[in-house]
C-alpha cells in the first residue's frame, strides 16, 4: 500500500505532466504538514505559529540564493539549521505552560517574525518579497526548467526522505513516549522521563522540517512573499493536518493533497468563497468526521472487513 | 512634551476602555469556562458593521444604533452557543481552536461578501466630533465619550456581578459548576446568559471602536492577540484585573506607535512573549 504511494508520485511525470508545478506545492504543504503532525499530532503540542519556521526556512535559502550562493541542497540544509536553531531556543518557551499559554505563545513568535520581515524590508524586500533569488542546476546537472520537471523531482526526493526520517522517528521508543507525554504527561513524567527536554527535541525536528519545506519553496517558485509567515499560513497547516487526520504519518500528506487541490478549484470561482466554505468545512469536520480523509478510510476498512467475516462466522 | 504625553495617555486610556468592553466577554469564555474561543472578534464585528450599516443606510441616529450593535451580537452569540458552542465544552483545546477559527475565517468572507473588503466610515453625529480644550491639552470629545461609556458599563457590570442574585449564580458556576448545579442553580443557562452578554459587549465595543480601532472584514484576526492578551494578563478573578490590563496595553500600544513608529506592532507581540514567560501558568489559572 505505501509503495503504491509513492509510486503513484513518481509517476507523477507521466500522470499529470501539465500540473507539476501544482504538485510540487502540494509536496511542499504536504512536507510541512507532515513536520506540524510531529508536534502536534504525535506531541500534542498546540501551536498556531508553525509557519515562523516556514519562513525563516525560505527567506534562510533565499537569501543565500540572492546573495549568489545557489547550490540547492547546500541551501536546503543551511536553511534547515536555521530554522532547527529558531525551534531549539522558542521551543524552551513553548513546552513551559499549558495549550492555551502555547497558543498565544506561538501565535505571537509567528506574528512577531512577520512584522520582523515587514520591518527589515532592506533584507527581505517587504511586502514586496525576495526577488533575484537564482538557483544553480540541481547536483550540477539538472536546471530548474520552465515546466517544474526538475522540480518536482526535487521536492519528491526531498519529500520522501524526510518522511523516512520521520517514520523511523515515531516508530522508535523516543517516537512512542511522545505519544505517551501527549496523552498523559504526568504520568510520564512519573515514570521518569524527561518531558520537557523531549517536546523541545521533537519542536526542533519539526522546526527543520518545516524550514525545508520552506527552502523547497523558496527555491522552487525563486521568490518568497512575506506570506511565508502569515498567520493564516500558520491556521492552513492545522487544517490540512486535520483534514487529512492527525497522528497518522500520511495524514499530512493527504490533507495537503485535498486541501490544496481544492483551494485551487474553489479560489478560482471567488477567493471570498473559498474562505467561507474553509471555514464551514472545519466547523463540519470538528462536528463530525473524527480522524480527518485517514480516519473515514480507516473506518470504511474496518466495516467492509466485519462484513466479510460475518458470513463465514455463520455455519 | 507635557501636553504630547497627557494626549498620548488620554487616547491610549480610551483605546484601553475600548479593548476592555470588547474583551470582558472573552474573559467569561475563555477564563471562567476555560473555552478557547478565537472568534470572540468576530462578534465585535458584527457589532461594528452592523452599527455602520445602520446609521449610512437606515438613517438610525448614533446614539440608537448602539444598543442595536449589543442586540444583535449577544442574539448572534446566543443562537452560536445553543447551535455550537455548547456542544464543545468538554471537548479538547484543538477542537475549540478548529471551531472558532472555521466561524472566524466564515464571518470574515461573510463580512467581504456582503460589505465589501474596505474600510468602513462612520459619520459621528456633530456633538460628539471636534476637539475640546482643557489645560492646553486638545482632547477629542468622542474619546472623552468613550471613556465615560467604559466607565458607566465598568461600573454596571460590577454592581450586577457583586450584588445581584444572577451575579451570585454566576460566580458559584464558575467556582464550583457541579455544586452549584446540586443547589439548584441552572449552570447551563447562566453560562448561556453570560456567553451572550459578553457577545453583546464585544459588539458594542466594536460599534464603538470603528472611529478608533477601524473596521473591516479582517477584525476578528487583527485584534485577536490583544484581546487574547487582555485576559491572560489580566486573569479572570475579578474584573479589575482584565480592566487594568486592558488599560496598560491600549497606553502602551498608543504610546509606543507615537513615540517609536518604526517599531510599530513589534512591541505588543514582544510585551506578550516576555510575559507569557514570566508567568507560563499563573495566567489563566482561577
Amino acid at each position: 500500500m505505501e509503495c503504491v504511494f509513492w509510486l503513484v508520485l513518481a509517476a507523477g511525470f507521466w500522470l499529470w505532466p501539465k500540473h507539476l508545478a501544482l504538485a510540487s506545492h502540494v509536496l511542499i504543504a504536504g512536507l510541512f504538514a507532515l513536520s506540524y503532525d510531529l508536534i502536534l499530532g504525535y506531541a500534542g503540542i498546540l501551536s498556531l505559529g508553525h509557519a515562523a519556521f516556514f519562513g525563516l526556512g525560505a527567506y534562510a535559502a533565499g537569501l543565500l540564493a540572492q546573495h549568489g550562493w545557489g547550490e540547492p541542497i547546500s541551501g536546503l540544509l543551511v536553511a534547515g539549521v536555521c530554522a532547527a536553531l529558531a525551534g531549539l531556543l522558542t521551543g524552551f518557551l513553548v513546552v513551559r505552560g499549558q495549550d492555551l499559554t502555547r497558543l498565544m505563545v506561538t501565535t505571537a513568535i509567528g506574528l512577531l517574525l512577520f512584522e520582523l520581515a515587514n520591518r527589515l524590508s532592506g533584507i527581505t524586500g517587504g511586502v514586496d518579497g525576495l526577488l533575484g533569488v537564482e538557483m544553480a542546476p540541481l547536483l550540477g546537472a539538472f536546471r530548474f526548467d520552465m515546466y517544474g520537471r526538475t522540480a518536482y523531482g526535487y521536492c519528491l526526493a526531498v519529500t520522501f526522505v524526510l518522511f523516512l526520517g520521520a517514520r523511523r522517528m515515531v516508530q522508535s521508543p523516543f517516537g512512542w513516549s511522545l505519544r505517551g507525554m501527549r496523552d498523559n504527561p504526568g504520568r510520564m513524567l512519573a515514570l521518569g522521563y524527561p518531558v520537557p527536554r523531549r517536546l523541545i527535541a521533537v519542536y526542533t525536528v519539526s522546526a527543520a522540517m518545516a524550514g525545508i519545506a520552506g527552502a523547497l519553496l523558496a527555491q522552487t517558485t525563486q521568490f518568497v512573499s512575506i506570506d511565508v509567515f502569515s498567520f493564516n499560513r500558520s491556521a492552513e497547516v492545522m487544517v490540512m493536518l486535520i483534514v487529512g487526520g492527525a497522528g497518522v504519518l500520511y495524514g499530512g500528506l493527504v490533507g495537503a493533497a485535498v486541501f490544496t487541490l481544492a483551494y485551487h478549484y474553489l479560489s478560482s470561482l471567488n477567493p471570498v468563497y473559498w474562505q467561507f466554505w474553509l471555514g464551514a468545512f472545519l466547523i463540519a469536520i470538528v462536528l463530525f468526521g473524527r480522524g480527518g480523509v485517514l480516519g473515514a478510510c480507516e473506518r470504511v476498512y474496518r466495516l467492509l472487513r466485519e462484513r466479510r467475516r460475518e458470513p463465514a462466522s455463520q455455519p | 512634551m507635557i501636553a504630547s504625553l497627557l494626549g498620548v495617555l488620554f487616547d491610549g486610556l480610551a483605546y484601553g476602555m475600548l479593548l476592555f468592553l470588547i474583551s470582558v466577554g472573552l474573559s467569561v469564555t475563555l477564563g471562567l469556562m476555560n473555552f478557547v474561543n478565537l472568534a470572540h472578534g468576530a462578534f465585535g464585528m458584527v457589532g461594528g458593521y452592523l452599527c455602520a450599516a445602520a446609521i449610512a443606510r437606515w438613517n438610525v441616529p448614533f446614539l440608537a444604533a448602539l444598543p442595536l450593535a449589543f442586540g444583535a451580537s449577544a442574539l448572534a452569540g446566543l443562537v452560536l452557543e445553543r447551535l455550537l458552542y455548547r456542544r464543545f465544552y468538554r471537548r479538547s483545546h484543538l477542537d475549540q481552536v478548529l471551531l472558532t477559527i472555521g466561524l472566524t475565517f466564515m464571518s470574515i468572507a461573510v463580512a467581504t461578501f456582503v460589505f465589501g473588503p474596505q474600510q468602513q466610515a462612520l459619520r459621528l453625529p456633530e456633538y460628539l466630533s471636534g476637539q475640546f480644550s482643557l489645560a492646553g491639552v486638545d482632547l477629542n470629545i468622542y474619546r472623552m465619550f468613550l471613556l465615560a461609556v467604559g466607565v458607566v458599563l465598568t461600573a454596571a457590570l460590577t454592581l450586577v456581578l457583586e450584588r445581584t442574585r444572577f451575579g451570585a449564580a454566576v460566580r458559584a458556576a464558575v467556582d464550583n459548576p457541579r455544586v452549584a448545579e446540586a443547589l439548584g442553580i441552572r449552570v447551563g443557562l447562566v453560562f448561556q446568559i453570560a456567553f451572550a452578554a459578553g457577545c453583546g459587549l464585544a459588539g458594542l465595543g466594536g460599534a464603538l471602536g470603528v472611529e478608533v480601532l477601524g473596521l473591516d472584514p479582517g477584525f476578528p484576526l487583527k485584534y485577536m492577540v490583544y484581546f487574547l492578551l487582555v485576559v491572560a494578563v489580566g486573569g479572570t478573578s475579578t474584573l479589575k484585573g482584565p480592566l487594568y490590563a486592558a488599560l496598560l496595553l491600549g497606553v502602551a500600544d498608543v504610546a509606543g506607535k507615537y513615540y517609536i513608529p518604526q517599531v510599530g506592532a513589534f512591541i505588543i507581540y514582544a510585551v506578550m512573549v516576555i510575559l507569557l514567560i514570566l508567568r507560563p501558568q499563573g495566567l489563566v489559572s482561577r
